[in-house]
């Protein structure tokens, strides 16, 4: 089934071979006798380097697609491609490994370690995955400076405003040179000011660094940002509309 | 994730909460804190006790009066008279193997020397005594078989009574008066120490046993009489031929209890090390019971913890975790927090020891097995009882616990 080894991340050397590529991806919740289907038979292709912006009423399946595509859950059926590679029947620990080494989340309640600095929140992924000290100090570092928050390494959730630490979940994704950030509705807890700090954050990693990001959103300014929207409804694709502008434009540096 | 990164981690997260910690920790370290304490003072007396019985040589026999069973059996009218001087001589002359019979009796007096007086033991023993009991002279001799046969008045001082009654150190060739008989102080015993059951046991005068019988007491009962056998090995010999003579002596029909009892030194040794062993065990299943209940505590604790926590295992599972990372943080917090109780319960315990030995005047000994035994057992405990807290964090599944408010 392995294509080839995940691992080239953010290359743009291969830009053939999509990110994402789910096939009849789907997701049975058992409720006692009852047979809820949250993902309905969806097959999905998200390329190298877009901008995606998942849409839809709650419970469309969207969120639960989300948990799926970035290694959080198994599928009931179906299989998952991540960059050419089928993560849909592996292990939690091996899910984890993927989780730690290709994919950056970013959550509407930022789900930052509380009394922890914004040094240690981003560093905590190249924990796991058994970075040394000095490189973690580093690369979590030149994360922080990406975002814009060098200066607030030392400061604590508490002390930061909620757009800076939606930043900080932003550098935490981003620490690990991931080949995709998930964020589900990033903007959800934010002002329209910082809705748009962090909306041209996104813009500007999909752009110059080639991450390909899925966003997960209510928000049709926010889906706007996006190059493509695609639309959910009863666990099903409804809709999937390119933006103006073509998929790969704004992916090369 | 490095041991020491953990070990951070887990310490961060207690000392967020140091009152809770510190209460969790409560039962640990009052149960490290008694079994050190109980373990101190028992390995003191002991240590105290079993030097003495050592001091009296494992080569003794005991003889006193009264029947074996003294212990809760109403003793037979004139049980304790039942011990003579002649016993003591027979067995003296007629039983091989022995080097030495020391028959004693006593009795208590004011002694009074001059203008000094001092509220003592008078003890009648035989002037083979010293050799028996292992005792040696400081000042002047002991009195002489003669003396023994004549009821001689000379008496031999322990050295607090001759302290008490003769302050400037003169005491040989003095007169002391007991019960109204005057003696001559011959020698002054080189000092021994209190016994391990409390006994000051240089608080005595020591005349011949006859001059106590025939001058003080009136009577002609013993005690007791030491014997010391000429070897180890023939001990037990000495305590079958010495049962035999004394039944003899006493006219018993062979369906009558004997009316005196032998103990040799080892019997003593051996009721004594089993009564430590009880003792021990009984320590051991308090301290056990303790601890255990100090463990749940901090399941307990744990397990709250690991729920109002569930969030940031969730984030730490999306980041990459593994399962046994999540184990590991918090049975490591487990171990911390019981291993920090048991330190705490340790120095406390060793506190409460010193203090108890300063006030309460007891032998201690803090014994280094001692404490490391309560520490491992104090970090087995944080294991145990941390492993389900931990496993159920470990066990979480990483979107519930996102989600978890």
């Amino acid at each position: 089934m392995v294509a080839k080894p995940l691992g080239q991340k953010g290359s743009l050397a291969d830009a053939s071979g999509p990110i994402i590529q789910t096939h009849n991806l789907t997701k049975i919740y058992h409720t006692g006798s009852e047979e809820l289907v949250a993902v309905n038979n969806i097959s999905l292709t998200v390329g190298r380097g877009e901008f995606v912006a998942l849409m839809g009423p709650s419970g469309s399946g969207k969120s639960t697609f989300m948990n799926m595509m970035g290694c959080l859950d198994r599928p009931t059926s179906g299989s998952y491609l991540l960059d050419g590679r089928d993560v849909s029947r592996l292990t939690k620990d091996e899910l984890a490994d993927v989780r730690n080494k290709f994919i950056g989340f970013v959550f509407q309640g930022f789900n930052l370690l509380s009394r922890t600095t914004a040094q240690e929140n981003v560093e905590l992924p190249l924990l796991y995955a058994a970075i040394g000290a000095e490189e973690r100090t580093r690369r979590a570092h030149a994360a922080l400076s990406a975002v814009g928050l060098a200066d607030r390494a030392h400061h604590r959730p508490n002390e930061l405003s909620g757009g800076q630490q939606q930043r900080v979940a932003i550098a935490r994704a981003l620490v690990n040179d991931p080949l995709l950030i998930l964020a589900d509705e990033p903007t959800g807890n934010l002002d329209s000011r910082s809705s748009s700090d962090i909306m041209s954050l996104f813009t500007q990693l999909n752009a110059q660094r080639g991450i390909t990001i899925v966003v997960v959103t209510h928000d049709p300014g926010v889906a706007a940002t996006a190059r493509r929207v695609v639309s959910f409804h009863d666990g099903s694709i409804v809709e999937d509309s390119p933006h103006s502008s073509p998929v790969h434009s704004g992916a090369a540096p | 994730m490095s041991i020491g990164a953990l070990f951070r981690i887990a310490w961060d997260a207690l000392a967020r909460n140091a009152g809770r910690s510190l209460l969790t920790m409560l039962g640990i370290i009052i149960g490290v804190a008694a079994v050190i304490t109980a373990l101190a003072i028992g390995a003191g007396v002991r240590a105290a006790v079993a030097a003495q019985l050592q001091g009296l040589g494992s080569n003794l026999v005991i003889v006193v009066p009264g029947s074996t069973t003294t212990g809760g059996v109403a003793l037979g009218a004139g049980a304790r008279e039942s011990l003579k001087l002649d016993d003591a001589t027979a067995i003296a002359h007629l039983i091989p193997g022995v080097a030495g019979v020391s028959p004693q009796s006593g009795t208590s007096a004011q002694v009074v020397a001059g203008n000094a007086n001092w509220a003592t033991s008078v003890s009648g023993v035989s002037s083979d005594w010293p050799r028996v009991q292992n005792w040696t002279l400081a000042q002047g001799r002991f009195f002489t078989p003669d003396e023994q046969r004549d009821a001689g008045k000379v008496a031999v001082l322990g050295s607090t009574v001759a302290a008490n009654l003769f302050p400037s150190g003169n005491a040989i060739g003095a007169v002391i008066v007991a019960k109204r008989v005057p003696f001559t102080v011959i020698g002054v015993l080189k000092a021994k120490g209190q016994s391990g059951f409390g006994r000051d046991q240089d608080d005595q005068v020591v005349i011949p046993i006859t001059s106590l019988q025939t001058r003080i007491t009136g009577n002609n009962w013993l005690n007791s009489i030491v014997i010391s056998a000429t070897s180890t090995d023939i001990v037990d010999s000495v305590v079958a031929a010495t049962t035999r003579l004394l039944r003899l002596r006493h006219h018993l029909t062979p369906n009558q209890p004997d009316d005196f009892s032998v103990r040799n030194i080892s019997n003593v040794q051996q009721a004594f090390t089993q009564t430590s062993q009880i003792m021990s065990l009984l320590l051991a299943s308090i301290a056990t019971i303790s601890l255990i209940v100090g463990g749940i505590g901090i399941m307990n604790i744990m397990l709250v913890s690991v729920t109002e926590r569930t969030r940031e295992i969730g984030i730490r599972l999306a980041v990459g975790a593994h399962a046994r990372h999540i184990l590991t943080q918090f049975l490591i917090e487990a171990l911390t927090l019981s291993c920090i109780g048991g330190v705490i319960g340790i120095a406390l315990g060793v506190v409460a020891s010193l203090l108890a030995s300063s006030v309460g005047g007891w032998n201690i000994l803090v014994a280094p097995s001692a404490v490391l035994l309560s520490f491992c057992f104090s970090a087995l405990v944080g294991i145990i009882f941390g492993y389900y807290p931990a496993r159920r964090a470990a066990l979480l599944d990483p979107i519930d616990a996102l989600r978890h408010e």
